[in-house]
């Protein structure tokens, strides 16, 4: 039956998305200096899907593509290449996807009580009949996140950093979405508020059956919170598994450098030696796999050309030709 | 590595790089004094990194600020004494203090940028800052800025002292800034927040290499981080901060793994593990009292869950309990 079928499938389906950013100088510039245009390719042919209510984590150091996923998906940036699909939601219609976003400060309007900010998106898109019905379902979000009713009738500056960042949830919640984009949620706040805020998005997928693409640089958070990974590195995913898998057996040799040089509280390394190289420009990205320039194993065909993401397990992918041939020499079944 | 410019010869392992007693730091605004710091000590041995950790806003950087002598108006030092290398700082003028500043102290903050100067080239920067503070002759001085980039890990030093900051990646900027601050062969470095805008695979190199130049050249430093996993792998000793006054200090692990004040135990349940998944995060409720509305007592005890009458009422001391110290009542023959 159509309708069981559609239920089952996934939230969310990206599959070959680029994004290329024209990032030239000024045309007059161009003209005067002869200098040619000049393209960025944030995000390159990446693939990935989000199963209904579980949370899709992407890592990766600053500048990979990670939010230019997030917008892409949440449709503040048109595809260059590829398409992105949206599962089917409550009554039938597809998904509906809201994004919070990392600094809580510039993403509320300081001119507006929160019980406005949040009740923007229920007027707007007229979720509700009446003012009292909307101001009803303001106190409930309010509630919803851990403030109080009372906290409507003040302004953004007169909260925490933890307290602004719920009152971003509350409204991304408002226009009741099922797919929450998140993009580095509490890298603005302290550990003991950021415990609060993951608490609570935990809370609240539980209760509302949320699906999470969850962005963040903190590898601890992500552990925290996904149930899958996906590791970026200019532009490219280069491995994507399971949590448990990625973080006990990593294959690509980034990822293995992004796990060793962490900050492990538990196990401090207490090193002195430094370790392999550092990102390069997205401007002018290396030949062939992009991480060969600072790759421990690189073998001779690593700069000429680049490793497509092939299954290596069940469900755990890899973009390596050490890592592929290491599996290939013993074999492990591959789900279809 | 680089020779430590020799310094007098009494005994340096006697005296602390720096030592801290008592410092209480105000700013007088229109609505009444704020206190930022109250009764904060302090010391640094030669070769030894003390941690200092806290939430955003709870007086570190002040701390720092305060020993370098640039705490900006209106912000001063109501109490306390500052000795660095022996020698007092806080009484001394401005014209002094500038000469102390260069030679005997060193500073790193979060962003490189704003250490350098964009119009000079790196070199230039070095060998000034090299001869302003010793007597060397710029031949020698040319000759210890390439050593000083050698020894920070900048490769190809020779071309890299013609080249200008904007041409360096921030790791590499993060590394011209740490030889700059070794650049006089000082006794204590103040680093402020120094990897927090780098990506991990970096901030790894930019700790190994604090930690390093520590062994090597006996310098004391003060690594000012919110980010408790800095601290786990690169310091010796740490000091928790909250709400202006320092709550716990002791050897890293201790503290880490054993620690005494409830605000210390708090914050290290509060961060997720990179080893083992929990459901729930422990979290502290609330946030840090902001500087105008500080709770009487001890100013966690309205987060506090072993909080007593005695805890509103009277600040409890920091005193040695098992390895570490502490500063709560529960300790100090209770709460009550
Ligand atoms: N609007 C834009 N115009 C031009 N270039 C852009 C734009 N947005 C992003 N880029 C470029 O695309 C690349 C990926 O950027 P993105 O913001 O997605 O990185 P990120 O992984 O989110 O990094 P961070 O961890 O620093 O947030 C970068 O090289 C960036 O400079
Ligand atoms: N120029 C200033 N005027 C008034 N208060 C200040 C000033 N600078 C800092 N403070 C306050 O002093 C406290 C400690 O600040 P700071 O040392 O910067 O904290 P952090 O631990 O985050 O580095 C904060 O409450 C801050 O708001
Ligand atoms: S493809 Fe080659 S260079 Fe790239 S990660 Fe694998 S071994 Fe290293
Ligand atoms: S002194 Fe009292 S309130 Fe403060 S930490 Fe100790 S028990 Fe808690
Ligand atoms: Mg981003
Ligand atoms: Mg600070």
């Amino acid at each position: 039956m159509n309708v069981v079928l559609e239920d089952t499938a996934p939230a969310l389906s990206v599959s070959h998305v680029s994004k290329v950013f024209d990032v030239s100088a000024p045309w007059l510039n161009r003209v005067i200096e002869r200098r040619p245009k000049l393209y960025v390719e944030a995000v390159s042919d990446i693939s990935f899907t989000v199963e209904k209510g579980t949370c899709f984590s992407i890592v990766g150091e600053s500048g990979c593509g990670k939010s230019t996923v997030a917008r892409l998906v949440t449709g503040l940036y048109a595809t260059t290449n590829g398409d992105i699909r949206f599962g089917t939601g409550a009554k039938g219609r597809p998904i509906k996807v809201q994004m919070i976003f990392q600094d809580p400060h510039s993403s509320l309007n300081p001119r507006w009580r929160v019980g406005d900010i949040i009740a923007e998106p229920i007027r707007e898109m007229k979720l509700r009949d009446t003012e009292k019905e909307t101001l009803d379902r303001v106190r409930e979000l309010l509630e919803t996140v851990g403030l109080g009713a009372d906290d409507a009738l003040k302004y953004p500056h007169e909260f925490s950093g933890g307290q602004r960042q719920r009152i971003s949830i509350a409204r991304a919640l408002a226009s009741e979405p099922e797919l929450l984009v998140c993009d580095e949620p509490t890298s603005a706040l302290d550990v003991s508020v950021q415990a609060q805020i993951l608490n609570l998005m935990r809370r609240l997928q539980d209760e509302l059956g949320l699906t999470y693409l969850f962005i963040s640089h903190d590898l601890s958070v992500v552990r925290h919170m996904s149930n899958h990974i996906a590791v970026m590195y200019l532009g490219r995913i280069v491995e994507q598994a399971p949590v448990e898998e990625l973080f006990t057996n990593p294959q690509h040799p980034y990822s293995k450098l992004l796990l060793a040089t962490i900050p492990d509280i538990e196990n401090p390394k207490r090193r002195v030696e430094a370790q392999a190289g550092e990102p390069p420009s997205p401007l002018n990205p290396p030949s062939g796999c992009a991480f060969h320039p600072r790759c421990p194993v690189a073998l001779s065909k690593c700069s000429q050309s680049a490793p497509d993401l092939c299954p290596v397990s069940p469900e755990g992918k890899v973009a390596c030709f050490v890592a592929q041939a290491a599996e290939t020499a013993d074999p492990v079944p591959v789900a279809l | 590595m680089v020779q430590p410019i020799p310094v007098p010869e009494d005994s340096i392992n006697a005296t602390p790089a720096l030592d801290v007693q008592g410092l209480s730091v105000e700013f007088p605004t229109r609505r009444g004094v704020l206190t930022a710091i109250d009764d904060v000590s302090m010391q640094i041995a030669p070769g030894e990194i003390l941690g200092v950790v806290g939430e955003s806003g709870a007086g570190k950087s002040i701390t720092g600020l305060a020993v370098l002598g640039l705490l900006e108006h209106p912000g001063r030092i109501a109490q306390g004494a500052i000795h660095v290398g022996g020698r007092r700082v806080d009484t001394l003028s401005e014209a002094e203090l500038t000469k102390v500043r260069g030679r005997e102290m060193g500073a790193i903050f979060q962003d490189p940028l704003t250490a350098l100067n964009p119009l000079f080239t790196v070199g230039k920067q070095l060998v000034e800052t090299i001869r302003l503070h010793t007597p060397l002759s710029k031949a020698q001085a040319e000759e210890r800025a390439l050593e000083l980039l050698r020894s920070v890990g900048i490769p190809a030093p020779e071309e890299r002292l013609r080249q200008y900051p904007h041409q360096f990646s921030g790791g590499m900027r993060q590394r011209v800034v740490i030889a700059l601050a070794l650049a006089a062969g000082p006794r204590l470095i103040i680093a402020d927040e120094p990897t927090t805008a780098l990506d991990v695979s970096i901030q790894a190199q930019i700790t190994a290499l604090l930690r390093k130049l520590c062994d090597e050249t006996g310098v004391g430093i003060m690594l000012v981080t919110h980010d408790m996993g800095v601290i786990a792998e690169t310091a010796d000793r740490v000091c928790v901060m909250y709400s202006g006054r320092v709550v716990e200090s002791g050897p890293v692990s201790d503290v880490i793994h054993n620690p005494q004040h409830p605000y210390t135990k708090g914050l290290m349940a509060a961060i997720p593990s990179l080893h083992d998944r929990v459901e729930v995060l422990s979290q502290i409720d609330g946030s840090m009292p902001r500087l105008n509305a500080r709770p009487s007592g001890c100013a966690f005890h309205p987060r506090c869950p072993y909080a007593g009458a005695k805890c509103a009422a009277q600040k409890p001391p920091l005193q040695q309990v098992g390895s570490t110290r502490a500063a709560c009542w529960l300790q100090q023959g209770g709460t009550e």
